[in-house]
Formats: C-alpha cells, structure tokens, sequence
C-alpha cells in the first residue's frame, strides 16, 4: 500500500467480456417453478439437503417466468396444461433454456394416448433431454451441469437462428453408483 | 319360528333346506359380489333406492363412476378361451351399453353398497344425486366428461378434465385412442 | 402498449386470442364466472347446498352483499408455487376476504384410466403406481388387492406383511412429504429441507429392496416383485433409530410455535357433516373428530393383528390436520416396529404358475418354467369375468381401485377412486369467508395431489 498504484501488479485480472457473462449466466442460473407431476417431486428432491442443487446457484426456484432463466418441464404435459407451458414459456425473457425432464416431458413416456403431448418439444425448443422415470436427483444434477458447460462452452449462448433447442440427451445416471453420502449414519 | 307338525308321521317340513334367498331389496334387483352388497336399481328407481339408502345411514356416496360395455368379451373371444362372453344380469333386466355405478358406505357398521344402474346409448341421462350427495358433484361431472352420460339436476354440467372444446368422450369404446406411431431411431443425435 | 391494442389479460375468447398470436387458458364454462352470470342453482351449491340451506335462505345470504361492494375474481394457477401441483383455483374476492371459489382441474389428465385398459394386468401397476405420486406403493397395493379378489386367491402370509412394511413406510414418506411442503407453504423454509432430508432415507430404502426410489412397481398381483434382500432390518433399524428426535426437533420448531399455531389454527374449518356429505375421507375427515380409517374400521392385510391407534382432531382446521399427519409418522413407526418382529417367513409371491412368474433360476432348466415366464410377460394371465372393488387407506383418505373384468388378460375398466379427487370439493367451503392469505394454507392442509385427482 505504501507504493501506491504501483502495488497493484498482481491485483487485476483480465478477461473477455464475454467469459464474464456466460459466467454470470451459468453460475446463478434460476430455475422457473414448472414441477408437474411425480418428477416435480425428484425435482425437489435435488434441491433437498441430500443432493443440494444450491451448490450450483439454482436452489432459488423463481415462481414469477419473468425472473427465470432455466424452465425445467418436470412432468407430463397434457392437452389442457400445453397453453400454458407455452405462455410460461413466452413470458421468460432471453436468455432461456428448457430442460425436458422425464420420458413424459422429453416423448410422452409410458403414456401414448390422447390426453398427453407426445414430447414438449412439440411446444418448446428444448436444450436438454433428461431421461428416467422419474430421473433421479443425480440424472438431473448430470442434465444442469451439461447444460452449465455448454454455456460455459459457449455452444449455447444464443438462441438457434431457426429457433430450435439443443437438443442434447443425457444418459440416466441413478443407482449404478453407491452414494457414500448418507445423513443420519453414525 | 317353526310350526310343530301335529304329528310324526305327517310329511316332514323341509326344515333344513336353504330359505331362497332374496331377489330383491327396495324394488331392485340383487346382484352379488365378494365384500359389498350389490343391487340393480333401474333408472327410475335410482332417486327412491338412494334415498331409502340414505334412510338407512349409508351418508357417504363414495365413488361415483361409469363403464361402457361396448366390446364386453371381445378381447377375451379374440384370445380364443372362451366362444362368447353374454352379460347377464338379475332378474329381467336388459343389459344396456352404459352402467353407471355408486359405491355407498356406512360409517356405523361399515358396511358397503353398490349400484350399479343400466343407461340405454340412445338416451344417456340419468337423475342426479347431488341433492343428497353433494360429494357427488365431481364424480358426475367426471362421467360426464368421460362417457358423455349426462345428469338431470346436476348444478354445473360443464367438463372437468378434458379442455373445454374438446370433442368426443375419451373413455367410450369407439372414441379413438390418438395413438401415435412410434419410431425408434437407433442414432442418439438426431432428433 | 398502444391504447387500440387489446390487453392479453382480458381476452377470454379462444379465437381472438388466437387472432393476434396469443395462446389461450381459457377453460369456458369450468371457470368461476362473476356472480351476476351464475345461474341459480349454482350459486345455491355455492353457499350453502352441503347445508341444506334452502332456496329462500340461499336468496337471503346472496342478498346480504352490498352491491356497490366490488367483488374481483382472481386466478391462482396452474403454474403457482404453492398450489401443489397443477391446480387451479378461480377465486373472486371481496377485499382481501374470499367469498366464492372453484377450483378447476384436468391440468395433468393422462388417461390412466384408458392405459389401464391397454396394459395387461401384470403391467397395470406400473400405470397406477404414477397416479398418487407420493405415496405409489398405495395405488399399485389397491390395484393388485382388487385383481386378487378378482382371481379368488390369497396372498401367501410374507407377502402379506412385507406389503404392510413397505406401505407404512411408504405412509411415513408421503406425510413427511407434507410437513416439507406445508413448512414452505407457510413460510417456515427450513422445513421443506428437513422434510425432504428424512424423506431421503426412507427413499434409499426402498431403492434397497424395490431398485427404485420412486414409482417403484413393486407390489404386483399374487405377492410382491421381490423379495427383501439381506440387511433390511438393520435398514429399518435405523431409520427407526434417525426419525424419532427429528420428529421431536419439529414438534419444538413448529407445533409449539406462535407463529405456526397463529397461521393455522382456526384456518379452513370444516365439519363433520361437510365431510361426510362431501365423500372426504382420510386426515380431513379424521381432524374434525370422527375416527374414521379403514386399517381399523374393514381391516386388510393384516392390520388386524397389528396395533396400532388412530389420530383423530378436534376442531377441523389446519392445525389439526397437521399434527395428525405429524403423529400418523409416529403410529406409522410404531406399526414398522411390530412388523420388524412379527415378519413371517415363506413366499415373497404365490407360486401359481398362472399368474406369477416361476423363480429365474428355473427358467434354465424348465423348458414349462419358460413358457409360463414368456406368456404372463407378454400376453398376461387370464382373470375370471367379475367386477370388485377394494378400498384402502391411503395417506390421503380411502383409494379404491374399481376393476370390472371379461376373462381376458387386460382389464375391461379399470377406474381408481382418488381420495384427493373428492377431497378437493372441500376447498370452497373451507375458503368461504377466509383470507386470501389463507388460501394457501387450506390447500396445503389438504394436501392434494394432482395425480391422483386428474388421473
């Protein structure tokens, strides 16, 4: 301090602008509340204590689309719930991304018939494909930190000029690996 | 209470064979099934027999739903077990395309009732329940939605789980499935 | 926002919104339509029909409002955080009082009802096991008890009590489910974290002895899948162990609390009468004082030998309805004790080749074993013709599971009784003359969820 401006060598750090944002924009993403059905629940189940999704910066689920950045499709979509899905999704400012979780978001799952929209990618562009039924907390964690390293990337800082989604498919990653975390063991 | 006979020697009562048992109970029909007991109320008995049923302590109307029998059998003749499968029904009722059915119960005893009611395709209106059974609102207006069984006196017949201009009623055995083909691509990468 | 415009909020016509790009949630005739619309008979299921408040008394209640008093109908939902799921609630409000509400629901209608009469019989717990997400060993539990009463067998006695381990637990998972999302509901956030922190282990158990955390298809027609595999006990041992001071931990965080007691007690009131009338059951039915639950009342499995208490309330708020839940944990715990030392051995399934498959070891060296594996895995088992249906009590209140058959190996209808189907026709009621503040916590209360309700 005594030398002044001249002690301040080693106190900067230099960058592109555009490292910045992208970390800015991975690093607090703000998942939209769309929990639907029996994924919502391993949705939750990710944010709990056991897996933790604040570790990431995205426990913080914005229930206004408006202050979202992540809409996580947890659950199957039916006729009456696909307007919706779609006006939420309008009313997310850029940049967005869409992380179809479940089979029943990503293709209809187990349920081919007239009441659920085969895949919302049907409605929205899609970014990441999470597949599972329900996928574990560890298959979504692997589907945000895909989706985290391709902005990171920067592969996916833009919307597509033809408006399409990523579209990248994960691969399940529930109960091939034992967790050593377990809470509670003495 | 048994007579004694004036003497031995008369022809004996038949007291140890099985009294018949009932057909009937409050005008309909007796059915039977395992747990519950089953009756077969005609369309215009239905409003008397659930308020006799009510009458009776069975407050709780806990299910209210309906089956199409269309294509009754036609699975299990197409498996080839059995020739043909005829729905029968007690007493000299007619079997009709449509049975709406209730599940009643009594908190006293716990016991359970069920009806189940014929309804004709041409002329798919049954009376209401919900004067009674308020708790019935929902499950009406679901049999509604999904068979296109209307109700006389039920307050607000509107649709409940299908979107509002949706055409057909999905749980009819002649409303097409919408089904979609599927197509499995081997490559991961394309979409 | 030019002023020739028209606002996207105000369109209400599906063909006008749709004129101008927007997309449309209208739902016609299921929402709330302002008072002045709303026929008669309507209005009179509205304030007071569950009463049996008469016509003339109806005429008299609606006359009470003042009309140059505005009234505003909002909408909460289907995209909501607090709504549990995709509800939603047309509210038309008077200040900050609710006077009217109707909840409108189909947001998740998957036609399970109609995949139940595509999938064999065997496969059908996979369909219904989806329907009460929260507690899915319940559902396929009804569904296979009513295909057992169809088929006319008896579940060997294993079977019997290792379906009521896994159910009971499967009860201390849901309600612990509804203590997280109740904390959050209120405010208490730190609640949702340990909910879903003692949630966790029971989950870990059941992907020990079903492979799967949720959804588990474990309970089938004639037994269970599999049988409990080695160290299960010392499993449940210790979540025996964990759960009680946590539970204790949340009796000093919440039900002791002024702030909890002052947010809930007194909110959503309801009456016996109500609900009995209205078809509710379970801890709804149980908080306003009438000891109502199938485990003791038409006893399954084999809750007769188990024992065991029912919680009952008594005042029919919110309160009550969570402390019931709080305490069905601990009889829920008590029940997985007594279960620990009364488990029987034998058989995991019935061992008929008609309807179960043969142990995998037999498939190699049997080629019948084979054969019987490859027909139930494809075509199915054949059921007599008949129709049954068998209630159980779910955390929610009685599920039943209506299947009517004709002899072939797919259901001809098969149709589920959602407890939280009925259960949310007591919504208007409870939010009559309540804040709107208030809403939230009267449908947590409840504890809907959507699965089961729309099926």
């Amino acid at each position: 301090m005594e030398n002044g401006l001249e002690g301040l060598n080693h106190n900067v750090l230099t960058g592109r602008l555009e490292d910045l944002v992208k970390w800015a924009r991975y690093r607090s993403m703000m998942p939209a509340t769309f929990g639907l059905a029996c994924c919502a629940i391993e949705m939750m189940g990710t944010g709990g204590p056991h897996y933790d999704l604040a570790r990431f910066g995205m426990e913080v689920f914005r229930a206004s689309p408006r202050q979202a950045d992540l809409m996580i499709v947890a659950g199957r979509v039916s006729q009456k719930m696909a307007p919706v899905l779609r006006q939420i999704y309008d009313q997310m400012m850029e940049p967005k991304w869409v992380l179809s979780m479940g089979v029943c978001a990503s293709s209809g799952g187990m349920f081919n018939n007239y009441a659920i929209v085969q895949g919302v990618d049907q409605i929205v562009p899609v970014d990441v494909y999470a597949p599972g039924c329900p996928p574990g907390p560890q298959t979504l964690l692997h589907a945000i930190l895909t989706l985290h390293q391709k902005i990171h990337d920067g592969e996916l800082t833009q919307r597509r000029g033809d408006g399409r989604g990523a579209g990248l498919v994960v691969e399940q990653r529930d109960g091939q690996f034992d967790s050593p975390v377990a809470l509670g063991r003495r | 209470m048994v007579d004694t006979p004036a003497s031995d020697e008369a022809a004996p009562e038949p007291e140890d064979a099985p009294p018949t048992p009932p057909t009937q109970r409050l005008g309909a029909y007796l059915g039977a099934a395992p747990g519950t007991e089953v009756l077969h109320p005609t369309r215009e008995q239905l409003p008397t027999v659930a308020a006799a049923l009510y009458g009776e302590g069975y407050l709780m109307c806990i299910d209210v739903t309906a089956v199409d029998y269309l294509t009754f059998g036609r699975h299990a003749v197409a498996e080839g077990d059995i020739m043909s499968v005829e729905r029968t029904l007690p007493g000299d009722l007619r079997p009709e395309r449509f049975e709406v059915v209730y599940h009643f119960l009594r908190h006293a005893d716990h016991a359970r009732v069920r009806l189940r009611v014929q309804v004709p395709e041409s002329d798919p209106v049954v009376a209401s329940l919900f004067d009674r059974y308020p708790g019935t609102e929902v499950m009406e207006r679901e049999v509604y939605d999904m068979f296109g069984i209307s109700f006389d006196g039920h307050p607000d017949l509107s649709r409940i789980l299908m979107p509002e201009d949706w055409v057909g009623h999905p749980l009819r055995k002649d409303y097409s499935s919408g089904r979609i083909p599927v197509q499995f691509k081997a490559s991961a990468d394309e979409r | 926002m030019s002023t020739t415009e028209p606002d996207i909020d105000q369109i209400h016509d599906a063909e006008a919104a749709a004129a101008i790009g927007a997309v449309s949630t209208s739902e016609g005739r299921q929402e709330l339509q302002g008072a002045d619309v709303t026929a008669a008979a309507e209005r009179l299921r509205e304030l007071g029909a569950v009463l049996r408040v008469s016509e003339a008394e109806a005429l008299e209640l609606g006359k009470d409002a003042d009309p140059n008093d505005e009234t505003m109908i909002i909408n909460m939902g289907p995209q909501h955080p607090s709504t549990h799921g995709v509800l939603r609630l047309m509210m038309e409000l008077r200040g900050e009082t609710v006077v009217r509400t109707k909840p409108i629901i189909g947001y998740l209608h998957t036609g399970m009802e109609w995949t139940g009469e595509e999938l064999t019989y065997m496969q059908g717990a996979t369909n219904v096991t989806r329907m009460d997400y929260a507690a899915p060993l319940f559902n396929e539990l009804a569904f296979s008890m009513s295909v057992e009463q169809l088929l006319d067998i008896e579940v060997p006695e294993r079977a019997v009590w290792i379906r009521m381990l896994m159910t009971e637990l499967n009860r201390m998972a849901s309600h612990l489910l509804f203590l997280a999302t109740n904390g959050m509901d209120i405010g208490a956030v730190s609640m949702m974290l340990y909910g879903w922190r003692e949630r966790e282990e029971v989950l870990r158990f059941f992907e020990m002895v079903t492979g799967l955390r949720m959804n588990h298809n474990y309970i089938r027609p004639g037994g269970v899948a599999a049988d409990l595999p080695d160290g299960w006990r010392s499993a449940v041992l210790r979540l025996l162990e964990m759960i009680p001071p946590r539970l204790d931990e949340y009796d000093i965080l919440l039900t002791g609390q002024p702030i909890w007691r002052e947010r809930l007690q007194g909110v959503g009131v309801i009456s016996t009468e109500e609900c009995i009338a209205l078809g509710v059951t379970g801890p709804i039915l149980r908080s306003t004082g009438f000891a109502a639950d199938l485990r003791r009342d038409e006893p399954y499995l084999a809750y007769d030998q188990i024992d065991f208490d029912v919680v009952v309330g008594t005042y029919g708020d919110c309160f009550d309805r969570y402390a019931i839940r709080l305490n069905e944990v601990r009889e829920s715990m008590r029940i997985v004790a007594q279960i620990l030392d009364k488990m029987p051995k034998g058989d995991y399934r019935i061992q008929d080749k008609k309807v179960t498959p043969p142990p995998r070891a037999r498939i190699d060296e049997s080629m019948e074993a084979l054969i019987h594996h490859f027909k139930i895995f494809t075509e199915g088992f054949k059921v007599p013709e008949g129709e049954s249906y068998v209630p159980i009590e779910s955390p929610r209140g009685e599920l039943g599971c209506y299947i009517v058959s004709d002899g072939s190996s797919h259901p001809y209808r098969m149709h589920v009784r959602g407890p939280s189907f009925v259960n949310l026709q007591c919504l208007p009621h409870m939010m009559h003359d309540a804040l709107i503040a208030d809403s939230v916590a009267i449908i947590s209360s409840v504890d809907p969820i959507m699965g089961e309700v729309d099926r």
